[in-house]
């Protein structure tokens, strides 16, 4: 479904783990790749191609849910630039529920 | 019915409302369930006298915990003693002081039977044939202990670095105990995965609405042992910090429901400080906790990286106006010693990092010298045995020889203190 520009450095686009709870609103895909250069984008156009997702994701100051994680990597985006965090190619995004437990 | 007191579960974030099942999480916005109960209903229906004339334990109040008939499992657990602590109050340097000792729990001696006990009743009540946990050791041991007596399979999943008593502890009850390499956070993530899975009742994941409001019953027996008033400080080990949430809690259901009048009180928070994200972010003045990902302390039970409580925990400290410390390892032994040597109280290393962190805690004035302060003492020190025995003396021995004996005690000050 997704359209990959032919020039890579134009536009870059990255893939973004969707949780088993999102994907019933991202027809069932379990990666997305949208463009973006900062988290910020990314999340933001993932909510223009599937907008039931965006108050999913984020709260009504547009910040991302308490209990939703987004990692960079391996990196909580809350202890890099939030959705200022730059991103580059290869780098692999996840949003992934907060843990219960304990 | 007209006797449905515990309502259903609701989003503590969203506030939006699930049936009473076997969930744990909001599918809106991921926050956690919590039980919701008809207080008025509650408030008609309970009183001081009402309680009192009930046996001795934590069910006592069971119209504030999430079970629909009458409990089924850990009928024996709570009403622990409530310790009246002079000599470690003289020693703390505060003029009053309490030590709730759970230490002394039933079934096995740690205040995670509370807990058990609600979410193994309420998993009989869903039907549930398996119950299973990710336990830092003491869950696994009450999970094994009550599914046993109930007659339950269970399944528990600890960290593979457990200290030995509390791996025997489990063991015995003929449950499956399964140690995981890696951090506790990790062995949670796993069972996240199975609960999903397998359709077991995951006390602490699928479970946890019911389960956490076992705690509460904590602070329902400190107000009633008090005389019903509430502690004007208690202090509180925090490991996912859903303990000390719910003492505030059990605080404010209390005055909700009339059992006692509306009154101030200030809860503070203890951890070790090989893993203090709660402590840490409230010493900066943040609710945005930082995980720890790789916990160090002698404090396995406390060593939750990522604990799932707390930003709530962090916000009851803030709002009651208390404080959060954090306490090294040397500090941990040295409060053991001090709880053992002044009460004749033997804690886990929790129990340790509570005393330590109540020492700072009134040195630093957050709690001050004429106030009165519980501690809530929350496993037994056998189960930690070895991270105390080095640190402590080895016996003397004699032969069975009076002349040796009087030679070993010449020197002791005691005997000749108490001779004079």
């Amino acid at each position: 479904m997704r359209q990959r520009r032919n020039d890579p450095t134009e536009f870059m686009s990255l893939p973004i783990t969707i949780p088993t709870q999102l994907r019933p609103l991202t027809d069932n895909l379990d990666i997305v790749e949208v463009d973006g250069e900062t988290i910020g984008d990314l999340l933001k156009n993932l909510g223009k191609r599937y907008p039931a997702l965006n108050e999913r994701i984020f709260d009504a100051q547009g910040n991302v849910r308490r209990f939703l994680n987004v990692y960079v990597n391996q990196d909580d985006i809350r202890w890099l630039q939030e959705q200022e965090t730059p991103v580059k190619s290869g780098d692999e995004i996840s949003i992934v529920p907060g843990m219960q437990g304990g | 019915m007209g006797k449905e007191f515990f309502s259903y579960l609701k989003c503590r974030e969203c506030g939006r409302q699930y049936p009473k099942k076997a969930v744990h999480v909001c599918e809106f916005d991921f926050g956690p369930l919590e039980a919701d109960y008809n207080y008025d209903l509650i408030k008609h229906s309970i009183s001081r006298q009402l309680i009192e004339s009930r046996p001795h334990s934590m069910w006592r109040y069971r119209e504030l915990l999430p079970i629909d008939g009458d409990p089924t499992v850990g009928l024996n657990t709570g009403f622990t003693p409530l310790v009246k602590a002079d000599r470690l109050a003289k020693a703390l340097g505060v003029k009053e002081l309490y030590v709730k000792n759970d230490a002394f729990n039933y079934p096995t001696l740690s205040f995670k039977d509370r807990v058990v006990s609600v979410a193994l009743s309420r998993a009989k009540e869903l039907g549930f044939q398996i119950v299973a946990c990710a336990s830092t050791g003491n869950l696994a041991n009450s999970v094994a202990a009550h599914a046993a007596g109930a007659g339950l399979k269970s399944y528990v999943l600890i960290p593979a670095d457990l200290e030995q008593s509390k791996v025997l502890n489990s063991l015995v009850y003929g449950t499956n105990v399964i140690g995981i390499h890696g951090a506790y956070d990790q062995v949670n993530r796993l069972c996240s995965e199975i609960a999903g899975k397998y359709g077991w009742g995951f006390v602490n994941v699928n479970l946890r609405p019911y389960y956490a409001e076992g705690s509460k019953s904590m602070g329902f027996e400190i107000t009633e042992q008090l005389g019903w008033k509430l502690p004007r400080h208690t202090v509180v080990p925090m490991a996912s910090g859903s303990l000390l949430t719910k003492i505030a809690k059990s605080y404010q259901e209390s005055i909700k429901v009339g059992l006692i009048d509306e009154q101030p009180f200030t809860i503070h928070g203890a951890q070790a400080t090989g893993c203090s994200p709660i402590s840490q972010a409230f010493k900066a003045g943040t609710d945005l906790i930082r995980p720890v990902p790789k916990p160090k302390t002698i404090a396995k039970s406390l060593a939750i990286g990522t604990p799932a409580d707390g930003y709530y925990a962090v916000n009851v400290i803030k709002a009651s106006r208390g404080g959060s410390e954090d306490a090294s390892d040397e500090e941990i032994i040295e409060g053991i010693r001090l709880l053992a040597e002044t009460e004749g109280i033997f804690a886990e290393t929790a129990g340790g990092v509570t005393v330590a962190c109540a020492k700072k805690l009134i040195a630093s004035g957050k709690i001050p010298a004429n106030e009165s302060a519980v501690l809530c003492i929350t496993g037994h020190g056998l189960k930690t045995a070895e991270a105390v025995a080095p640190h402590l003396p080895s016996p003397r021995l004699i032969n069975p020889s009076l002349r040796e004996f009087e030679a070993l005690i010449a020197n002791d000050t005691a005997v000749h203190a108490a001779a004079a």
